[in-house]
């Protein structure tokens, strides 16, 4: 009866998310009050629907019910308990029961941390969400129903998770990217009130922007993650693809990375209204457009789930209708009216109006090298592919290009800046990036342009950011102080920054320099990589709950000192899938990373060992951007009520 | 005029939208042969079983079709019998048995029947390569002239004969 | 995105193994070209895969085919051109420069001088807006930096 319940519970979470999406909306405009408070009960009502429905199916995972098509497709008796859980989100069907979820979420908190606004602007943001949790019920309900039974033959036992999936990577990294993909439909959610109720002040802002943080946030963090998790799963030492599905989560995060930079100058400046709008409407467009590139099969992708035609012409259309008339509502309602504020060539907002301009073109250009296999088959040009090579040759200029504006850019006043310090500060940027580009590259034993340009890029940033830090807290009595009276969003800034930093340094260091080996071994060989010995130890076997592995042991002495015990794996699974475990040894310098091959007669083995310079440095500068962002919401202008009088004028509409 | 702006991301999303729709209905891992229109490549195999020394003048004459199969193709099982009654119904097919044990498939075809006029032999692989074969079962559709003119990637069964390859035969059966 | 590596994709090549080949390569330069050759070459049969990621048979075969050519003194651009007249376009992660492709190549250029030109005119168009008070560079600087510090300009000295 469990899975009854859930699906009778998903219904009824269904029905909710649609008086939510009816009754509040019209509340506001009829100006009823009673209709607009209603939102918030439906809010939290809807949530706790969705997490009965989702707890359902985990109940279905925990007690092995193959009765039910997805668990019996997914699942398997012989998993671990976390992995049973994680099942649940392991394909199709699941995992759009937790984007409900997550949605649910997002919601029930904007209801919950929304006392203070309007009560009109709240009943359109939580109408709005409910639109968007009323189409993917639909979606669910109509094609893709988890709870589906496979009576009355059902089988004995589950098809098991795919072994890739059977990982902590699993666990963690969908439901945080989920949280990022759909905490962009709360800016978005903002965004529609805001076109609708005409009121764009700074008040909106000023909500608007903790929500873009977190969401940010998130999807900082998930993207993170995924790419951690690719690195080490699959065995080859890469960790970025550019596949479409990895584009299908960068291009939102990099529109949202323009919101957050555009909802700043929104806020202080009350200009960029329209496109931070529009902003907010894509970064949401693009994770829907994820969305459906992932469920459709309308492009080949290492990650792809089974698609299904059906499922895209539903995506797609409720794409159309969701972002169609988003952008319709937009067209009509968006401010018109040029803002009367004036910024010279030398000011925050010019640089954040390039940045952003860096930002979008990026997105575009990642846009189009995603999707040109398709315009290219639709055309009748012929089928052909779009890789990294294509990527990287555009990616890698525009970000360096992004990194010089973005040095200069923190360190600018609103309005305009004296020439002078500026220049000053141009100087000492490039007294610090130009040595960086000389010098440092001989850490790694040669000088590679990649690796300059990428070190030189990271100096130029991180000093320029350090230099602002020194002078914005040089006005206190003594430089502690000075330094706790920054602003949390100031602090967020730097945080993020430096890590941009710090991920360019280690994306530029670990592409230039790192080293491959590809060898046969037998117990007792030793293999020198980038001055590191690998001696192999030999092959034992292992029993694990549902595989049989068999695990390398190698040593790695540096200068004669062991610093490292790696244990590569190779696991058969039940279903006859066979799966590498890399054996990796991390550290802020450096990757030791180990591969066990094929077993080559008698005790030989082929192994592959890569050493990867500075490969942590790429996670790590996500993790210091999740955390800037963080740190931004901790500001304490959030904290108290916002200001009443708006400077511009409210209304926005232009009609 | 401003206004009209305003709505210059709404008629690029709806491009986009009506690009994605025309894209659902074209399989990505749909890949045409890139020797359609070619002539078939030049090689010198022998035959299964005999070892009759074969090129690519077998192609004269036909339309044929040319199916590529192994024995380590669990799908090229699933087709056989398929074949078999096609070669019934009079279509000349020839096999190449790609990348495959000699004895093992002279044992399938003793099995299974025999559909294939005649049977190259490839075992290394080189024919399939200049054909571009990326996994059997593999089936082309080659004209009189022995050119090219159509690949199916996958199991060749009635429908996919009917709707796909049978047409494109019967265009080249009466020149 | 991995969250989603599934299910039907039992015929399809799933990517769980990379697969660990050695060879012998006369030297360090052979070895590189043959590592970006199979880095930038497709798998024809697989999901999204390049030639060294994939464990795919036709993978396995085409790498010994890239590397067979390497060394009876093919160049990239002869080996490339043998793989497209069997396999098609669709091998090359590096599509050519062929009308095909033309918007491709050209699209990202387009866009950076569009997105150029249009921050250079509201850069324009907003430096003649009205002019604000006015106060002399130092104090200007000081004034921003204090209000800054306290988070107090945004309604304040905005025009």
């Amino acid at each position: 009866m469990i899975p009854e319940y859930g699906h009778f519970a998903l219904i009824l979470a269904f029905c909710l998310s649609l008086v939510l999406a009816v009754v509040p909306m019209l509340g506001a405009t009829l100006g009823r009050p009673l209709w607009m408070a209603c939102a918030r009960p439906l809010a939290f009502g809807q949530f706790v629907l969705a997490a009965i429905s989702f707890g359902c199916l985990a109940a279905a995972f925990l007690g092995d019910d193959f009765s039910v098509r997805y668990v019996a497709q997914n699942g398997n008796s012989l998993l671990p308990v976390y992995y049973k859980l994680s099942a649940v989100w392991g394909a199709h069907e699941g995992s759009l029961l937790l984007w409900v979820l997550v949605l649910a979420g997002w919601t029930a908190a904007v209801a919950a941390f929304s006392r203070e606004l309007p009560p009109e602007l709240v009943a359109r943001v939580l109408a709005v969400m409910g639109m968007i949790a009323v189409g993917f019920h639909l979606f669910m309900l109509l094609t893709s129903n988890p709870f589906e039974r496979l009576l009355p033959m059902a089988p004995a036992e589950g098809r098991d998770l795919n072994p890739l999936l059977q990982d902590f990577g699993l666990i963690v990294h969908p439901p945080l990217l989920y949280m990022g993909y759909v905490g962009l439909s709360v800016p978005f959610a903002f965004a529609i009130a805001a076109l609708l109720g005409g009121r764009m002040d700074v008040a909106w802002t000023r909500w608007t922007r903790p929500w873009t943080n977190i969401a940010w946030a998130f999807l900082t963090i998930g993207i993170t993650l995924g790419s951690w998790w690719a690195y080490y799963e699959l065995g080859w030492g890469g960790w970025w693809f550019w596949d479409p599905v990895e584009n299908a989560s960068f291009m939102p995060w990099l529109i949202a990375t323009a919101l957050v930079h555009s909802l700043a100058v929104t806020e202080k400046r009350g200009l960029f209204r329209g496109w931070t709008l529009l902003l907010a409407i894509f970064a949401f467009a693009l994770s829907l457009l994820g969305t459906f590139l992932v469920r459709s099969g309308v492009l080949t992708s290492v990650h792809a789930f089974a698609s299904d035609p059906t499922r895209g012409v539903f995506v797609l259309m409720f794409l159309g209708v969701v972002i169609g008339g988003s952008l319709l509502l937009y067209g009509l309602r968006a401010p018109a009216l040029r803002v009367p504020a004036s910024f010279g060539w030398r000011s925050r907002e010019a640089f954040v109006l390039a940045n952003n301009g860096m930002l979008a073109v990026i997105t575009a250009v990642i846009l189009l090298g995603t999707l040109y296999p398709l315009v290219a088959d639709v055309m009748g040009w012929g089928k052909i592919s779009v890789g990294p090579p294509y990527f990287n040759s555009f990616f890698v200029p525009l970000t360096l290009v992004l990194a010089l504006l973005m040095g200069i850019g923190a360190l600018l006043q609103w309005k305009d800046s004296a020439p002078a310090p500026l220049a000053r500060a141009a100087g000492l940027g490039a007294l610090v990036a130009v040595p960086a580009a000389g010098l440092l590259p001989w850490l790694w034993g040669s000088w590679q342009w990649g690796a300059a340009l990428a070190l030189a890029a990271a100096a130029w940033i991180a000093a320029l950011t350090v230099r602002d830090l020194w002078r914005k807290s040089a006005f206190a009595p003594s430089r502690w102080q000075g330094l706790r009276r920054l602003r949390g969003s100031y602090w967020g800034m730097v945080c993020a920054h430096l890590g941009v930093a710090v991920a360019i340094a280690g994306a530029g260091v670990a592409a230039s320099y790192s080293s491959q080996q590809e060898v046969q071994m037998r117990p007792g060989d030793v293999l020198a990589v980038a001055g590191y010995e690998f001696r192999f130890d030999g092959v034992t076997a292992r029993d694990g709950p549902n595989y049989w592995a068999q695990i390398g042991a190698f040593d790695v002495r540096r200068n004669g000192r062991v610093v490292a015990h790696l244990a590569p794996e190779k696991r058969r699974y039940q279903g006859g899938q066979v799966m590498t475990e890399a054996g990796i040894d991390a550290s802020l310098g450096r990757d030791l990373y180990v591969v066990l091959g094929e077993p080559l007669g008698d005790t030989a083995w082929a192994v592959r060992v890569h050493v990867k310079p500075l490969m942590r440095w790429v996670w790590l500068g996500g993790v210091l951007i999740a955390l800037g962002a963080v740190m931004a919401v901790g500001d304490r202008r959030y904290r108290r009520p916002a200001p009443v009088r708006a400077a511009v004028p409210a209304n926005v509409t232009g009609t | 005029m401003a206004r009209i702006r305003l709505f210059v991301p709404l008629i690029i999303f709806l491009a986009l939208a009506a690009l994605l729709y025309l894209g659902l209905g074209h399989d990505p891992r749909e890949l045409p042969s890139a020797l359609v229109d070619r002539p078939v490549p030049a090689f010198a195999l022998p035959a299964l079983g005999d070892d009759k020394p074969l090129d690519q003048t077998l192609f004269r004459g036909g339309p044929r079709l040319l199916n590529v199969w192994a024995t380590w193709c669990s799908a090229c099982r699933d087709e056989h019998p398929f074949l078999v009654e096609l070669a019934r119904a009079g279509v000349s097919i020839v096999g190449l048995d790609y990348k495959d044990d000699p004895a093992a498939a002279r044992r399938w075809l003793a099995d299974m029947g025999n559909p294939y006029q005649e049977v190259i032999a490839d075992r290394e692989g080189r024919l399939g390569l200049d054909l571009g074969v990326y996994g059997a079962p593999e089936t082309y559709v080659i004209d009189a002239a022995g050119v090219i003119r159509y690949r199916h990637v996958g199991v060749l069964n009635a429908q996919v004969w009917r709707e796909r390859i049978e047409p494109v035969y019967r265009q080249w059966q009466t020149p | 995105m991995l969250a989603a590596a599934l299910s039907a994709l039992l015929s399809w090549w799933s990517p769980g193994v990379a697969a660990v080949e050695i060879h012998d390569f006369a030297s360090a330069a052979e070895q590189e070209r043959y590592r970006v050759l199979i880095d930038e070459l497709r798998c024809p049969q697989c999901q999204n895969q390049n030639l060294a990621a994939s464990d795919a048979p036709i993978a396995a075969d085409l790498r010994t085919e890239v590397l067979r050519l390497l060394r009876a003194g093919k160049s990239d651009t002869e080996i490339i051109d043998f793989l497209v007249g069997r396999y098609g376009d669709f091998v090359l992660y590096r599509p050519r420069w062929q009308p095909a492709t033309y918007l491709l190549w050209l699209g990202p250029g387009g866009l950076l001088i569009a997105a150029g030109l249009t921050v250079v005119l509201v850069v324009r168009r907003q430096r003649r807006a009205p002019p604000q008070a006015v106060l002399d560079g130092a104090a200007h600087a000081t004034l921003t930096r204090l209000l800054d510090e306290n988070g107090e300009r945004s309604v304040d000295d905005r025009r």
